[in-house]
Protein backbone atom coordinates (compact mmCIF):
# COMPACT_ATOMS: atom_id res chain seq x y z
CA UNK A 1 0.00 0.00 0.00
CA UNK A 2 1.17 3.51 -0.72
CA UNK A 3 1.02 5.86 2.26
CA UNK A 4 -2.02 8.07 2.84
CA UNK A 5 -3.61 10.10 5.60
CA UNK A 6 -6.79 8.87 7.21
CA UNK A 7 -9.60 11.05 8.56
CA UNK A 8 -12.42 9.79 10.71
CA UNK A 9 -15.07 12.53 10.81
CA UNK A 10 -18.04 12.19 13.16
CA UNK A 11 -20.52 14.17 11.05
CA UNK A 12 -21.60 14.19 7.44
CA UNK A 13 -20.71 17.88 7.15
CA UNK A 14 -17.13 17.16 8.22
CA UNK A 15 -16.95 14.19 5.85
CA UNK A 16 -18.02 16.39 2.92
CA UNK A 17 -15.37 18.97 3.83
CA UNK A 18 -12.67 16.30 4.19
CA UNK A 19 -13.58 14.82 0.80
CA UNK A 20 -13.05 18.23 -0.74
CA UNK A 21 -9.29 17.81 -0.27
CA UNK A 22 -7.03 16.93 -3.19
CA UNK A 23 -7.14 13.20 -4.06
CA UNK A 24 -9.40 12.28 -1.15
CA UNK A 25 -11.55 9.16 -1.30
CA UNK A 26 -14.33 7.79 0.89
CA UNK A 27 -13.72 4.61 2.89
CA UNK A 28 -16.83 2.56 3.67
CA UNK A 29 -16.30 -0.87 5.17
CA UNK A 30 -13.05 -1.25 3.26
CA UNK A 31 -13.96 -4.76 2.09
CA UNK A 32 -13.26 -3.82 -1.50
CA UNK A 33 -11.12 -0.72 -1.16
CA UNK A 34 -8.50 -2.12 1.26
CA UNK A 35 -7.69 -5.13 -1.00
CA UNK A 36 -7.51 -2.67 -3.94
CA UNK A 37 -5.11 -0.42 -2.00
CA UNK A 38 -2.94 -3.43 -1.15
CA UNK A 39 -2.71 -4.23 -4.85
CA UNK A 40 -1.90 -0.60 -5.56
CA UNK A 41 -4.93 -0.37 -7.81
CA UNK A 42 -5.84 2.84 -5.99
CA UNK A 43 -3.56 5.47 -4.52
CA UNK A 44 -5.56 8.19 -2.75
CA UNK A 45 -3.65 10.81 -0.77
CA UNK A 46 -6.33 10.81 1.91
CA UNK A 47 -9.04 8.41 2.99
CA UNK A 48 -12.15 9.71 4.68
CA UNK A 49 -13.57 6.89 6.82
CA UNK A 50 -17.35 7.04 6.98
CA UNK A 51 -17.62 4.48 9.79
CA UNK A 52 -17.89 7.22 12.44
CA UNK A 53 -20.73 9.09 10.73
CA UNK A 54 -23.87 8.01 12.61
CA UNK A 55 -26.16 10.09 10.34
CA UNK A 56 -25.72 7.68 7.43
CA UNK A 57 -26.32 4.47 9.39
CA UNK A 58 -29.49 2.65 10.24
CA UNK A 59 -32.82 1.60 8.79
CA UNK A 60 -36.10 3.52 8.88
CA UNK A 61 -39.47 3.58 7.17
CA UNK A 62 -40.01 6.61 4.94
CA UNK A 63 -43.21 8.68 4.79
CA UNK A 64 -44.29 6.85 1.61
CA UNK A 65 -43.70 3.44 3.22
CA UNK A 66 -40.33 2.93 1.51
CA UNK A 67 -37.62 1.08 3.43
CA UNK A 68 -34.76 3.57 3.80
CA UNK A 69 -31.27 2.25 4.51
CA UNK A 70 -28.42 4.57 5.45
CA UNK A 71 -25.45 4.43 3.07
CA UNK A 72 -23.10 3.43 5.90
CA UNK A 73 -25.27 0.54 7.10
CA UNK A 74 -23.47 -2.80 7.12
CA UNK A 75 -24.70 -5.92 5.34
CA UNK A 76 -25.14 -7.61 8.76
CA UNK A 77 -27.35 -4.74 9.96
CA UNK A 78 -29.51 -5.00 6.83
CA UNK A 79 -29.74 -8.79 7.22
CA UNK A 80 -30.96 -8.32 10.79
CA UNK A 81 -33.03 -5.15 10.40
CA UNK A 82 -34.69 -5.13 6.98
CA UNK A 83 -37.53 -7.48 7.98
CA UNK A 84 -40.02 -5.20 6.19
CA UNK A 85 -38.43 -6.32 2.90
CA UNK A 86 -37.54 -9.99 3.47
CA UNK A 87 -35.96 -10.60 0.03
CA UNK A 88 -33.56 -7.72 0.65
CA UNK A 89 -32.67 -8.94 4.15
CA UNK A 90 -32.04 -12.42 2.71
CA UNK A 91 -29.78 -10.98 0.00
CA UNK A 92 -27.70 -9.11 2.58
CA UNK A 93 -27.44 -12.25 4.73
CA UNK A 94 -25.75 -14.09 1.85
CA UNK A 95 -23.13 -11.52 0.85
CA UNK A 96 -19.62 -12.93 1.36
CA UNK A 97 -19.15 -14.27 4.88
CA UNK A 98 -19.98 -13.02 8.41
CA UNK A 99 -16.79 -10.96 8.82
CA UNK A 100 -17.32 -9.25 5.44
CA UNK A 101 -20.94 -8.54 6.38
CA UNK A 102 -19.86 -6.97 9.67
CA UNK A 103 -17.81 -4.31 7.84
CA UNK A 104 -19.07 -3.95 4.26
CA UNK A 105 -21.77 -1.34 3.61
CA UNK A 106 -24.56 -0.84 1.10
CA UNK A 107 -23.14 2.54 0.03
CA UNK A 108 -19.72 1.01 -0.66
CA UNK A 109 -21.22 -1.85 -2.61
CA UNK A 110 -23.29 0.46 -4.82
CA UNK A 111 -20.50 3.00 -5.37
CA UNK A 112 -18.21 0.16 -6.40
CA UNK A 113 -20.80 -1.43 -8.77
CA UNK A 114 -18.90 -4.67 -9.14
CA UNK A 115 -20.51 -6.55 -12.07
CA UNK A 116 -20.99 -9.56 -9.77
CA UNK A 117 -22.23 -7.73 -6.66
CA UNK A 118 -25.62 -8.48 -5.13
CA UNK A 119 -27.01 -5.09 -4.03
CA UNK A 120 -27.07 -3.51 -7.52
CA UNK A 121 -29.62 -6.17 -8.56
CA UNK A 122 -31.87 -5.35 -5.59
CA UNK A 123 -31.65 -1.60 -6.19
CA UNK A 124 -32.41 -1.88 -9.91
CA UNK A 125 -35.21 -4.46 -9.50
CA UNK A 126 -36.83 -2.36 -6.77
CA UNK A 127 -36.61 0.88 -8.71
CA UNK A 128 -34.96 2.27 -5.57
CA UNK A 129 -33.70 5.82 -5.17
CA UNK A 130 -30.05 6.44 -4.30
CA UNK A 131 -29.77 9.55 -2.14
CA UNK A 132 -26.42 11.33 -2.07
CA UNK A 133 -24.98 14.46 -0.54
CA UNK A 134 -25.90 16.28 -3.78
CA UNK A 135 -29.11 14.74 -5.20
CA UNK A 136 -31.57 11.86 -5.51
CA UNK A 137 -30.77 9.39 -8.28
CA UNK A 138 -33.25 6.87 -9.74
CA UNK A 139 -31.85 3.33 -9.93
CA UNK A 140 -32.32 3.34 -13.72
CA UNK A 141 -29.91 6.32 -13.96
CA UNK A 142 -27.39 5.25 -11.32
CA UNK A 143 -25.49 2.31 -12.84
CA UNK A 144 -23.33 3.08 -15.86
CA UNK A 145 -21.56 -0.21 -16.59
CA UNK A 146 -18.92 -2.31 -14.87
CA UNK A 147 -17.43 -0.52 -11.84
CA UNK A 148 -18.98 2.74 -13.09
CA UNK A 149 -21.81 4.83 -11.66
CA UNK A 150 -23.10 8.35 -12.10
CA UNK A 151 -21.49 9.38 -8.75
CA UNK A 152 -19.19 12.40 -8.92
CA UNK A 153 -15.94 12.78 -6.99
CA UNK A 154 -16.61 13.40 -3.32
CA UNK A 155 -20.31 12.52 -3.57
CA UNK A 156 -21.41 10.31 -0.66
CA UNK A 157 -24.32 7.86 -0.74
CA UNK A 158 -26.29 8.79 2.36
CA UNK A 159 -29.39 6.63 1.93
CA UNK A 160 -31.06 4.12 -0.37
CA UNK A 161 -34.88 4.17 -0.52
CA UNK A 162 -36.55 0.89 -1.51
CA UNK A 163 -40.24 0.82 -2.37
CA UNK A 164 -41.42 -2.44 -0.76
CA UNK A 165 -42.81 -4.88 -3.37
CA UNK A 166 -45.80 -7.22 -3.01
CA UNK A 167 -43.55 -10.18 -3.73
CA UNK A 168 -39.83 -10.50 -4.37
CA UNK A 169 -36.97 -12.96 -4.37
CA UNK A 170 -33.25 -13.00 -5.10
CA UNK A 171 -31.58 -16.10 -6.48
CA UNK A 172 -27.80 -16.16 -6.31
CA UNK A 173 -25.81 -18.82 -8.12
CA UNK A 174 -22.69 -18.52 -6.04
CA UNK A 175 -19.16 -18.61 -7.37
CA UNK A 176 -17.79 -20.57 -4.42
CA UNK A 177 -14.23 -19.23 -4.48
CA UNK A 178 -15.09 -15.53 -4.45
CA UNK A 179 -18.52 -15.92 -2.79
CA UNK A 180 -19.87 -13.30 -5.24
CA UNK A 181 -22.68 -14.12 -7.66
CA UNK A 182 -21.71 -16.06 -10.78
CA UNK A 183 -25.21 -15.03 -11.80
CA UNK A 184 -27.83 -13.42 -9.56
CA UNK A 185 -31.41 -12.49 -10.43
CA UNK A 186 -33.67 -10.26 -8.36
CA UNK A 187 -37.39 -10.32 -9.21
CA UNK A 188 -39.78 -7.79 -7.64
CA UNK A 189 -43.53 -7.59 -8.23
CA UNK A 190 -45.23 -4.24 -7.67
CA UNK A 191 -48.85 -3.22 -8.22
CA UNK A 192 -47.81 -1.52 -11.48
CA UNK A 193 -45.63 -4.32 -12.88
CA UNK A 194 -42.71 -6.66 -12.38
CA UNK A 195 -39.02 -5.73 -12.53
CA UNK A 196 -36.22 -8.23 -13.14
CA UNK A 197 -32.57 -7.25 -12.58
CA UNK A 198 -29.60 -9.45 -13.40
CA UNK A 199 -26.11 -9.27 -11.91
CA UNK A 200 -22.95 -11.28 -12.60
CA UNK A 201 -23.81 -11.90 -16.24
CA UNK A 202 -23.34 -8.89 -18.50
CA UNK A 203 -20.11 -7.15 -19.46
CA UNK A 204 -22.09 -3.93 -18.97
CA UNK A 205 -22.83 -4.76 -15.33
CA UNK A 206 -26.27 -5.05 -13.78
CA UNK A 207 -29.19 -4.85 -16.26
CA UNK A 208 -32.96 -5.26 -16.51
CA UNK A 209 -34.31 -8.19 -18.52
CA UNK A 210 -37.21 -6.43 -20.17
CA UNK A 211 -38.75 -9.41 -22.04
CA UNK A 212 -39.05 -11.29 -18.75
CA UNK A 213 -40.52 -8.20 -17.08
CA UNK A 214 -43.21 -7.91 -19.78
CA UNK A 215 -44.11 -11.61 -19.56
CA UNK A 216 -44.19 -11.66 -15.75
CA UNK A 217 -46.22 -8.45 -15.56
CA UNK A 218 -48.98 -10.30 -17.48
CA UNK A 219 -48.67 -13.56 -15.56
CA UNK A 220 -46.46 -13.81 -12.46
CA UNK A 221 -45.63 -17.51 -12.79
CA UNK A 222 -42.50 -19.45 -13.84
CA UNK A 223 -44.44 -20.77 -16.88
CA UNK A 224 -44.76 -17.23 -18.24
CA UNK A 225 -41.01 -17.35 -18.95
CA UNK A 226 -41.23 -20.37 -21.22
CA UNK A 227 -39.43 -19.81 -24.51
CA UNK A 228 -37.65 -16.67 -23.28
CA UNK A 229 -33.88 -16.71 -23.46
CA UNK A 230 -30.96 -14.31 -23.63
CA UNK A 231 -28.04 -14.42 -26.04
CA UNK A 232 -24.56 -15.21 -24.75
CA UNK A 233 -23.25 -12.24 -26.69
CA UNK A 234 -21.97 -9.47 -24.40
CA UNK A 235 -22.08 -11.81 -21.40
CA UNK A 236 -19.04 -12.23 -19.16
CA UNK A 237 -16.97 -15.18 -20.27
CA UNK A 238 -14.22 -16.42 -17.94
CA UNK A 239 -12.81 -19.61 -16.45
CA UNK A 240 -15.90 -19.94 -14.24
CA UNK A 241 -18.37 -20.01 -17.13
CA UNK A 242 -18.86 -19.04 -20.76
CA UNK A 243 -21.18 -16.29 -21.95
CA UNK A 244 -23.67 -18.89 -23.17
CA UNK A 245 -23.59 -20.65 -19.81
CA UNK A 246 -24.29 -17.40 -17.99
CA UNK A 247 -27.12 -16.52 -20.39
CA UNK A 248 -28.66 -19.93 -19.71
CA UNK A 249 -28.25 -19.46 -15.95
CA UNK A 250 -30.08 -16.12 -16.07
CA UNK A 251 -33.23 -17.83 -17.36
CA UNK A 252 -32.91 -20.65 -14.81
CA UNK A 253 -32.39 -18.28 -11.88
CA UNK A 254 -35.26 -16.05 -13.01
CA UNK A 255 -37.65 -19.03 -13.04
CA UNK A 256 -36.43 -20.05 -9.60
CA UNK A 257 -36.85 -16.53 -8.25
CA UNK A 258 -40.43 -16.32 -9.50
CA UNK A 259 -41.25 -19.76 -8.07
CA UNK A 260 -39.70 -18.83 -4.70
CA UNK A 261 -41.46 -15.44 -4.59
CA UNK A 262 -44.74 -17.40 -4.83
CA UNK B 1 2.08 9.86 13.00
CA UNK B 2 -1.33 9.90 14.65
CA UNK B 3 -1.92 7.99 17.85
CA UNK B 4 -4.63 5.40 18.22
CA UNK B 5 -6.03 4.06 21.46
CA UNK B 6 -8.35 1.13 22.04
CA UNK B 7 -9.06 -1.61 24.55
CA UNK B 8 -7.43 -4.89 23.64
CA UNK B 9 -8.36 -7.99 25.64
CA UNK B 10 -9.67 -5.80 28.43
CA UNK B 11 -6.57 -3.63 28.74
CA UNK B 12 -5.99 -0.13 27.35
CA UNK B 13 -3.61 -0.12 24.39
CA UNK B 14 -2.23 2.74 22.38
CA UNK B 15 0.42 3.45 19.82
CA UNK B 16 1.49 5.44 16.80
CA UNK B 17 0.08 4.27 13.49
CA UNK B 18 0.23 5.32 9.87
CA UNK B 19 -2.99 5.74 7.92
CA UNK B 20 -2.26 2.48 6.13
CA UNK B 21 -1.44 0.46 9.29
CA UNK B 22 -3.80 -2.50 9.40
CA UNK B 23 -5.40 -3.56 12.66
CA UNK B 24 -3.60 -6.91 12.41
CA UNK B 25 -0.23 -5.12 12.06
CA UNK B 26 -0.97 -3.03 15.12
CA UNK B 27 -1.93 -6.14 17.13
CA UNK B 28 1.03 -8.24 16.03
CA UNK B 29 3.81 -5.71 15.60
CA UNK B 30 3.01 -2.92 18.06
CA UNK B 31 1.38 -4.99 20.80
CA UNK B 32 3.24 -8.26 20.18
CA UNK B 33 -0.03 -10.23 20.07
CA UNK B 34 1.10 -12.70 17.44
CA UNK B 35 -1.70 -15.20 18.07
CA UNK B 36 -3.70 -13.52 15.32
CA UNK B 37 -2.39 -14.88 12.02
CA UNK B 38 -2.11 -13.46 8.53
CA UNK B 39 -2.83 -16.18 6.00
CA UNK B 40 -3.74 -14.48 2.76
CA UNK B 41 -3.65 -10.75 3.51
CA UNK B 42 -6.44 -10.47 0.94
CA UNK B 43 -9.70 -10.84 2.91
CA UNK B 44 -10.21 -14.44 1.88
CA UNK B 45 -8.99 -16.87 4.54
CA UNK B 46 -10.17 -15.63 7.94
CA UNK B 47 -6.95 -16.55 9.81
CA UNK B 48 -6.90 -12.93 11.06
CA UNK B 49 -10.43 -12.83 12.53
CA UNK B 50 -10.70 -10.89 15.81
CA UNK B 51 -13.70 -9.31 17.53
CA UNK B 52 -14.23 -5.54 17.30
CA UNK B 53 -17.02 -4.36 19.58
CA UNK B 54 -18.19 -7.95 19.80
CA UNK B 55 -18.33 -8.63 16.06
CA UNK B 56 -16.04 -10.87 14.02
CA UNK B 57 -13.95 -8.91 11.52
CA UNK B 58 -10.95 -9.67 9.34
CA UNK B 59 -8.21 -7.64 10.98
CA UNK B 60 -6.23 -7.62 7.71
CA UNK B 61 -9.11 -5.68 6.15
CA UNK B 62 -9.55 -2.89 8.67
CA UNK B 63 -7.24 0.01 9.46
CA UNK B 64 -5.95 0.36 13.02
CA UNK B 65 -7.07 4.00 13.00
CA UNK B 66 -10.65 2.81 12.55
CA UNK B 67 -10.48 0.86 15.81
CA UNK B 68 -10.06 4.10 17.78
CA UNK B 69 -12.01 3.70 21.02
CA UNK B 70 -13.07 0.16 20.14
CA UNK B 71 -13.14 -2.97 22.27
CA UNK B 72 -10.92 -5.55 20.53
CA UNK B 73 -10.63 -9.22 21.50
CA UNK B 74 -8.02 -11.57 20.13
CA UNK B 75 -7.28 -15.27 20.58
CA UNK B 76 -4.99 -14.37 23.51
CA UNK B 77 -8.07 -13.48 25.57
CA UNK B 78 -9.70 -16.87 25.25
CA UNK B 79 -7.78 -19.05 27.72
CA UNK B 80 -7.85 -18.26 31.47
CA UNK B 81 -4.78 -16.48 32.88
CA UNK B 82 -3.71 -19.80 34.45
CA UNK B 83 -3.67 -21.42 31.00
CA UNK B 84 -7.00 -23.28 31.28
CA UNK B 85 -8.33 -23.45 27.76
CA UNK B 86 -11.60 -21.81 26.75
CA UNK B 87 -14.30 -24.48 26.13
CA UNK B 88 -14.05 -23.86 22.36
CA UNK B 89 -10.27 -24.35 22.45
CA UNK B 90 -10.64 -27.44 24.62
CA UNK B 91 -13.16 -28.87 22.15
CA UNK B 92 -10.79 -28.22 19.22
CA UNK B 93 -8.16 -30.18 21.12
CA UNK B 94 -10.50 -33.02 22.12
CA UNK B 95 -11.98 -33.43 18.64
CA UNK B 96 -8.81 -32.87 16.60
CA UNK B 97 -10.11 -29.63 15.13
CA UNK B 98 -6.60 -28.60 14.11
CA UNK B 99 -3.56 -30.02 12.42
CA UNK B 100 -0.96 -27.36 11.57
CA UNK B 101 -2.94 -24.84 13.62
CA UNK B 102 -2.44 -21.91 11.32
CA UNK B 103 -6.14 -21.26 10.75
CA UNK B 104 -7.09 -22.05 14.34
CA UNK B 105 -7.02 -18.55 15.90
CA UNK B 106 -9.46 -17.32 13.26
CA UNK B 107 -11.57 -20.47 13.50
CA UNK B 108 -11.86 -20.12 17.28
CA UNK B 109 -12.72 -16.42 17.12
CA UNK B 110 -15.33 -17.03 14.40
CA UNK B 111 -16.75 -19.90 16.43
CA UNK B 112 -16.94 -17.69 19.52
CA UNK B 113 -18.81 -15.01 17.54
CA UNK B 114 -21.21 -17.65 16.19
CA UNK B 115 -21.95 -19.13 19.63
CA UNK B 116 -22.51 -15.65 21.08
CA UNK B 117 -25.19 -15.07 18.41
CA UNK B 118 -26.53 -18.59 18.19
CA UNK B 119 -25.68 -20.76 21.23
CA UNK B 120 -26.95 -24.04 19.73
CA UNK B 121 -26.20 -23.90 16.00
CA UNK B 122 -26.95 -26.80 13.67
CA UNK B 123 -24.17 -28.43 11.67
CA UNK B 124 -25.36 -26.55 8.57
CA UNK B 125 -25.36 -23.22 10.43
CA UNK B 126 -21.80 -23.83 11.62
CA UNK B 127 -20.60 -24.64 8.11
CA UNK B 128 -22.30 -21.54 6.73
CA UNK B 129 -20.86 -19.28 9.42
CA UNK B 130 -17.35 -20.56 8.69
CA UNK B 131 -17.62 -19.76 4.97
CA UNK B 132 -14.91 -17.11 5.31
CA UNK B 133 -12.49 -19.29 7.29
CA UNK B 134 -10.27 -21.48 5.18
CA UNK B 135 -8.38 -24.52 6.50
CA UNK B 136 -5.99 -26.41 4.25
CA UNK B 137 -5.45 -29.32 6.65
CA UNK B 138 -8.47 -30.70 8.40
CA UNK B 139 -11.19 -30.92 5.78
CA UNK B 140 -13.37 -28.97 8.27
CA UNK B 141 -15.16 -32.02 9.62
CA UNK B 142 -13.48 -32.03 13.02
CA UNK B 143 -13.71 -28.24 13.29
CA UNK B 144 -17.47 -28.45 12.87
CA UNK B 145 -17.58 -31.31 15.35
CA UNK B 146 -15.53 -29.34 17.89
CA UNK B 147 -17.85 -26.34 17.65
CA UNK B 148 -20.93 -28.54 18.04
CA UNK B 149 -19.31 -30.11 21.11
CA UNK B 150 -18.35 -26.71 22.52
CA UNK B 151 -21.99 -25.66 22.25
CA UNK B 152 -22.92 -28.61 24.47
CA UNK B 153 -24.51 -30.66 21.71
CA UNK B 154 -24.14 -34.37 21.12
CA UNK B 155 -21.61 -35.14 18.39
CA UNK B 156 -21.84 -38.93 18.46
CA UNK B 157 -24.21 -38.82 15.47
CA UNK B 158 -21.52 -37.20 13.35
CA UNK B 159 -19.40 -40.09 12.18
CA UNK B 160 -15.66 -39.61 11.91
CA UNK B 161 -15.55 -39.48 8.13
C1 LIG C 1 -14.46 -12.36 0.72
C2 LIG C 1 -15.43 -11.35 0.18
C3 LIG C 1 -16.64 -11.81 -0.33
C4 LIG C 1 -17.57 -10.90 -0.87
N1 LIG C 1 -18.75 -11.40 -1.36
C5 LIG C 1 -19.66 -10.53 -1.89
C6 LIG C 1 -20.90 -11.00 -2.42
O1 LIG C 1 -21.22 -12.17 -2.38
N2 LIG C 1 -21.75 -10.08 -2.93
C7 LIG C 1 -21.47 -8.76 -2.94
O2 LIG C 1 -22.30 -7.98 -3.40
N3 LIG C 1 -20.32 -8.28 -2.45
C8 LIG C 1 -19.41 -9.14 -1.93
N4 LIG C 1 -18.23 -8.64 -1.40
C9 LIG C 1 -17.98 -7.17 -1.45
C10 LIG C 1 -18.55 -6.53 -0.21
O3 LIG C 1 -19.97 -6.53 -0.29
C11 LIG C 1 -18.09 -5.08 0.00
O4 LIG C 1 -18.56 -4.74 1.26
C12 LIG C 1 -18.59 -4.04 -0.94
O5 LIG C 1 -18.34 -4.34 -2.27
C13 LIG C 1 -17.92 -2.68 -0.70
O6 LIG C 1 -18.46 -2.08 0.42
P1 LIG C 1 -17.54 -1.38 1.50
O7 LIG C 1 -18.46 -0.69 2.42
O8 LIG C 1 -16.61 -2.36 2.08
O9 LIG C 1 -16.79 -0.27 0.63
P2 LIG C 1 -15.26 0.14 0.49
O10 LIG C 1 -14.45 -1.05 0.14
O11 LIG C 1 -14.85 0.91 1.66
O12 LIG C 1 -15.38 1.12 -0.76
C14 LIG C 1 -15.69 0.68 -2.06
C15 LIG C 1 -15.83 1.93 -2.96
O13 LIG C 1 -17.00 2.67 -2.61
C16 LIG C 1 -16.66 4.00 -2.22
N5 LIG C 1 -17.59 4.29 -1.10
C17 LIG C 1 -17.69 3.63 0.08
N6 LIG C 1 -18.74 4.08 0.79
C18 LIG C 1 -19.32 5.06 0.05
C19 LIG C 1 -20.46 5.91 0.24
N7 LIG C 1 -21.26 5.82 1.34
N8 LIG C 1 -20.76 6.82 -0.73
C20 LIG C 1 -20.00 6.90 -1.85
N9 LIG C 1 -18.93 6.12 -2.09
C21 LIG C 1 -18.59 5.21 -1.15
C22 LIG C 1 -15.20 3.97 -1.89
O14 LIG C 1 -14.60 5.22 -2.11
C23 LIG C 1 -14.68 2.90 -2.87
O15 LIG C 1 -14.50 3.46 -4.13
C24 LIG C 1 -17.28 -9.51 -0.87
C25 LIG C 1 -16.07 -9.05 -0.35
C26 LIG C 1 -15.16 -9.96 0.18
C27 LIG C 1 -13.86 -9.44 0.74
S1 LIG D 1 -5.27 -12.83 6.48
FE1 LIG D 1 -7.10 -11.71 6.72
S2 LIG D 1 -8.51 -12.87 5.61
FE2 LIG D 1 -6.65 -13.95 5.21
S1 LIG E 1 -5.17 -26.73 10.68
FE1 LIG E 1 -3.77 -26.22 9.12
S2 LIG E 1 -4.83 -24.65 8.06
FE2 LIG E 1 -6.32 -25.39 9.41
Amino acid sequence: MYAFEIDRPATLADAITALGAEEAQALGGGQTLIPALKQRLAAPARLVALSGVAEIKGIRTGADGALCIGGGTTHAEVAAGAGAYPALAALAARIGDPAVRNRGTIGGSLANNDPSACYPAAVLASGATVVTTNREIAADDFFEGMFTTTLEDGEIITEVRFPVPEKANYQKFEQPASRFALVGVFVAKYADGVRVAVTGASEDGVFRWSEAEAALSKDFAPGALEGLSLSGEGMISDLHGSGDYRAHLVAVMTRRAVAAAG
Amino acid sequence: MPEVSMTVNGKPAKGQVEGRTLLVEFLRESLGLTGTHVGCDSSQCGACVVHVNGRAVKSCTMFAAEAEGAEVRTIESMAEPDGTLHPIQAAFQAHHGLQCGFCTPGMVMSAAALLAENPKPSEAEIREYLEGNICRCTGYHNIVKAILAASGQDVSAIAAE
